[in-house]
């Protein structure tokens, strides 16, 4: 098998956490179809680093960690604030940007 | 270990990873898949978790051994559990509707989605070149080792600029979670005075059947004049209709009843209305009628 | 003496600023001041015209510069003066019956409320009259040329509360621009071929300029006299002039400023002599007027507007000898002034009835009147018999000489002109006897005013009555100052020069002819007018006096003409306007607009939306990072 499939898998991952972001409504679940294209992202540069035999790959990918998980803290911290102030954590509804 | 470092190191995957990753990656794109259309957003979180713990399989089977366990401890272990930590916080229970509101929102995306993941997939594939390096020789000196020297290295101010991204975010996150106090806590004469001035009913409601000789709860205690205060009658029971009247027939009834008692105990007669005055007014102070009257009033 | 000239035009101007700045404390004594203003500058034109008179002919010009007015470079423009034998004729008429309108004002403004105002302006034409005549160059004479068109403005529309006299003077107005923008353009034509404006480089120098833009200048020349001296085409506004009080008709549109055209054609003798072609139009233009007036006079049941019309015909008579060239133009300011006398007077006259009549000025009103008004019936008589040319009247020596001068001329042309002429003289006579027999005799058609009164019908008093003495004097004896050993000609030779024509007929077989159309004329009026009563009410009359009723469909042909047209290029402009550039301009508005309220929908606000289309634009930016691998 040659790890090019990894990076097959991590498109069709990326592809389904996209689509996710797109569809769903709940702001939790589009944040965790975020990170699932976080991981896609980091999954192939895993891969990438095992294609060309050097460690850089990885060390992309363990920042691409370390900054979702920042992204992550902030993010929930401003999901849980908008539900205190408006009971919902609809992404549809702080729509207030329209006419 | 050595076996991975072994295997990572071949030009070419081993029949192992290759059932690995055939067995594997079905179930990881099942829990993407989950992640999307579960409408419990505790089911999603799960397979997202699992799809996590899938890669983090993956990630030991590309040789990136670190950072499987990264994946496991710091993902799977802290970030999901701050999602669902989050979730019990929101509601845990809550379905979302899949009604989609935006028109044409399901279409766009869909096509979106599947043009971005054809083209990639088209992209890749591309770009193949049947061979490749392997991580044999950098994870020579151990996969640890050789990460932390990149990364003491090389990539030292990125990594610090990284530390202070987590600082901040820290901070971030507890300065929009944090509510400032603005003004000092109110003493309880104060929030006696309020509730006094919001008008509410301060002392207990008129207990219900006293006054119409009945204690059934579903009698609504009689005023001075005979007619029957809501006051005195939980609200669920009217709401259900099951409140009894007593007015009417039944005051008649029991004038009556109390004729007929006194003429047995030889008392001398009450006439009219006044002694069922009397009996009232000598059972009810006047000053609670008088509150159940206003508050009534009030309500109008 | 040279500066005497510029205490003669400040005097006026003087008189004007005080009157007209000096407020209501002049009210009681205004008239007064103004009246001596206009006497002191008759009484320098007399010393000056004394002063000429002892120098030899050809010494007789006196000049004055005061200023530099614009020196720039090479151009020059002076305010200096300029004083001949022309200018002198002019100054000495101005000034002299200026004075005598003046005096005459002071009675017929007397109850008006505005005398001093009326006064002010008065001066300030006769100001700006002396500034046109006097100038030494065409520029100033541009100046003095406005001013009394301003001046005519004012004065036509005192009584401005009347929508009439306001209209009227907005019209004189108008059309005098018309004519005013021919001035100017002459002007400029001037300098830009001469390099100058003074008479003196124009005029010598005029020869040396094509015949083109001689014709040309003359041309403009002659349309800024057409509107300045109410000649076909632009006599409309003469007979709305009529509207301004009498005293401003008899001095401003009988005596002096309607005659500023001939002046200016006279004055640039020189260019027209030039350009024959110009010369010729001249010609026509006086012969049209002159029966066109003397048409409109016949009609006329208004006493000024018959008048005026009459005013135009004599003008033209002006005209046309102007246009003959040297034969003509001694003969021309000749008649210019003997007018001056006999139409001041018959204004004058005429002011007088309409003071007496409760301001009626319908003829067919009056009647009878010679033994109620004996002294404004002998002026105006005198007067009547000196325009109509009795023999040995002033208007018998001027008027023969021009219509001998037409035929002068020589060939068909003298004939034509010459008999143009006599048809007029004829007219003439027809109209101001006419005049004469519905106003003087006949039994009393007078009719109670809008207000009921009944007139009583009295002479007027000395401040007017002794002006219209004086002119009816003038107007009796100037023929025969001016003929007596031909001194007017010897004295204007000098600046008109003067030919004598090639006449097939003698000068006695004219004034034969003259005097024998002038009885016929008197005969026909006193066959119509003097015999059968004359109705009250105006009979429909023939197609010819319905139209010459209307000024000879004048007012009917520039309306048609100019008004129409006009509106009808604005309403064409107005359209396009509308369909075009505001179509334009809307249309692309509304275009933006729509295609905004379309955009306006992809705006939704919903955060997934605009997640849709980041993660299109990504795909396409994949697709094309593709494509430019795959190329």
């Amino acid at each position: 098998m040659n790890p090019q499939n990894y990076l097959y898998l991590a498109a069709l991952l990326f592809t389904l956490g996209a689509s996710g972001v797109l569809l769903r409504r709940n702001a939790i679940v589009v944040f965790m179809c975020i990170e699932l294209m976080l991981n896609a992202a980091n999954l192939a540069l895993v891969t990438f680093s095992r294609m060309h035999g050097n460690l850089d790959g990885q060390i992309m990918a363990f920042f691409v960690m370390v900054v979702a998980a920042a992204e992550v803290v902030v993010g929930l911290a401003i999901i849980v604030m908008v539900y205190r102030s408006r009971h919902s954590a609809s992404v549809d509804d702080a729509s207030l940007m329209k006419l | 270990m050595s076996t991975l470092t072994t295997l990572a190191a071949e030009t070419s995957t081993s029949t192992g990873e290759a059932v690995q990753f055939w067995i594997l990656a079905p179930l990881a794109v099942l829990g993407g898949l989950g992640t999307l259309l579960l409408r419990r957003a505790v089911h999603s979180a799960l397979c997202l978790a699992g799809t996590m713990v899938l890669l983090a399989l993956f990630y030991l089977a590309n040789g990136a051994y670190f950072l499987g366990v990264v994946q496991i401890v710091v993902y799977t272990g802290a970030v999901m559990m701050l999602f669902l930590f989050v979730l019990m916080l929101v509601g845990v229970s809550a379905a979302d509707s899949f009604k989609e509101t935006l028109a044409g929102q399901r279409w766009l995306a869909a096509a979106c989605g599947l043009g971005l993941g054809l083209l990639l997939i088209a992209g890749i594939g591309q770009a193949s070149t049947g061979s490749f390096t392997g991580l044999a020789e950098a994870n020579g000196g151990g996969n640890v080792e050789g990460l932390a020297s990149l990364l003491f290295t090389r990539y030292v101010v990125a990594f610090e600029v990284t530390g202070v991204l987590l600082t901040i975010a820290a901070l971030g996150a507890t300065l929009l979670t944090h509510r400032e106090r603005v003004e000092r806590n109110k003493t309880q004469r104060e929030q006696a005075e309020e509730r006094v001035r919001s008008g509410v009913q301060l002392p207990p409601l008129p207990a219900p059947g006293v006054y119409a000789r009945h204690n059934g709860v579903d009698i609504p205690g009689l005023l001075p004049d005979g007619t029957p205060s809501e006051l005195t009658v939980n609200p669920t029971l009217r709401g259900r209709g099951q409140v009894r009247e007593v007015h009417g027939q039944a005051l008649a009834d029991l004038a009556a009843l109390e004729q007929r008692t006194s003429a047995y105990q030889g008392r001398p007669s009450p006439a009219g209305p006044a002694p069922r005055g009397t009996a009232l007014g000598g059972a009810a102070a006047p000053g609670d009628g008088a509150v159940s009257t206003d508050a009534e009033e009030a309500r109008k | 003496m040279e500066s005497l000239i510029g205490l003669l035009v400040a005097a006026p101007l003087l008189g004007a600023a005080v009157l007209l700045l000096g407020g209501r404390r002049l009210d009681r004594a205004g008239h007064w001041f103004g009246l001596a203003m206009a006497a002191v500058s008759f009484v320098l034109a007399v010393a000056l015209f004394f002063d000429l008179l002892d120098r030899a002919g050809e010494e007789r010009t006196l000049h004055q510069h005061l200023f530099s007015w614009v020196p720039v470079a090479d151009f020059r423009a002076d305010v200096a003066f300029q004083l001949d034998q022309l200018s002198m004729t002019f100054v000495l008429l101005i000034t002299g019956v200026g004075t005598l309108i003046h005096l005459y004002s002071v009675g017929y403004m007397e109850h008006d409320e505005r005398r001093r105002r009326f006064f002010g302006y008065l001066n300030l034409f006769l100001g700006a009259m002396l500034l046109l005549v006097l100038a030494d160059n065409y520029l100033l004479l541009y100046v003095g040329w406005e001013g009394v068109g301003l001046a005519s403005f004012l004065l036509i529309g005192f009584w401005q509360h009347k929508p009439s006299a306001a209209t009227a003077a907005k019209k004189a107005f108008v059309v005098n621009r018309v004519g005013d923008v021919g001035l100017s353009i002459a002007i400029l034509l001037m300098f830009t071929t001469f390099g100058s404006f003074a008479f003196a480089e124009v005029l010598p120098n005029a020869d040396s300029a094509s015949e083109g833009t001689l014709t040309g200048i003359g041309l403009m020349l002659l349309l800024a006299a057409c509107g300045k001296s109410a000649q076909v085409p632009l006599q409309s506004w003469l007979g709305d002039a009529m509207e301004g009080p009498t005293p401003v008709s008899a001095l401003i549109h009988a005596a002096t400023m309607v005659t500023a055209g001939v002046y200016l054609v006279v004055r640039s003798g020189a260019v027209f002599d030039a350009a024959p072609d110009a010369q010729t139009v001249v010609v026509v233009v006086g012969a049209v007027t002159l029966l066109f007036g003397a048409v409109v006079g016949c009609a006329k049941d208004d006493i000024k507007k018959a008048l005026a019309g009459s005013t135009m015909s004599q003008i033209g008579y002006m005209m046309l000898a102007a246009g003959l060239g040297p034969i003509g133009y001694v003969f021309a300011i000749m008649h210019l002034v003997t007018h001056g006398f006999f139409k001041a007077g018959l204004f004058l006259g005429a002011g007088s009835v309409m003071h007496g009549m409760n301001d009626e000025v319908d003829m067919r009103r009056y009647g009878g009147l010679r033994t109620y008004m004996p002294v404004t019936f002998v002026t105006f008589g005198l007067a009547y018999l000196a325009i109509i040319g009795f023999p040995y009247l002033s208007g018998f020596f001027s008027k023969d000489e021009i219509i001998y001068a037409g035929f002068s001329k020589g060939g068909t042309e003298g004939w034509i002109l010459g008999g143009v002429m006599l048809l007029g003289a004829a007219l003439t006579a027809y109209y101001m006897t006419r005049i004469m027999l519905m106003t003087f005799f006949g039994e009393k058609r007078w009719q109670p005013d809008a207000n009921g009164h009944e007139p009583h019908p009295h002479e007027s008093p000395l401040t007017m009555t002794v002006p219209m003495m004086v002119l009816a004097g003038g107007a009796v004896a100037a023929g025969f100052v001016f003929d007596a050993g031909e001194s007017f000609v010897h004295w204007l030779e000098p600046v008109t020069g003067l030919e004598h024509g090639d006449s097939p007929v003698s000068h006695g077989q004219v004034s034969i002819a003259a005097t024998a159309v002038m009885v016929l004329g008197v005969a026909g009026a006193w066959f119509q007018y003097g015999r059968r009563p004359v109705p009250v009410v105006a009979p429909t009359g023939s197609l010819l006096t319905r139209a010459a009723r209307r000024d000879l469909l004048q007012d009917d042909f520039n309306h048609a003409a100019f008004v129409q047209t006009g509106s009808y290029l604005t309403r064409g402009l107005v359209y396009l306007d509308h369909k075009l550039v505001d179509g334009v301009v809307n249309g692309t508005a509304a275009s933006f607009g729509g295609l905004s309220g379309r955009l306006r929908r992809i705006q939704n606000g919903f955060a997934r939306s605009y997640a849709v289309s980041m993660f299109g634009g990504a795909a396409v930016l994949v697709a094309v990072t593709l494509l430019m691998r795959a190329v």
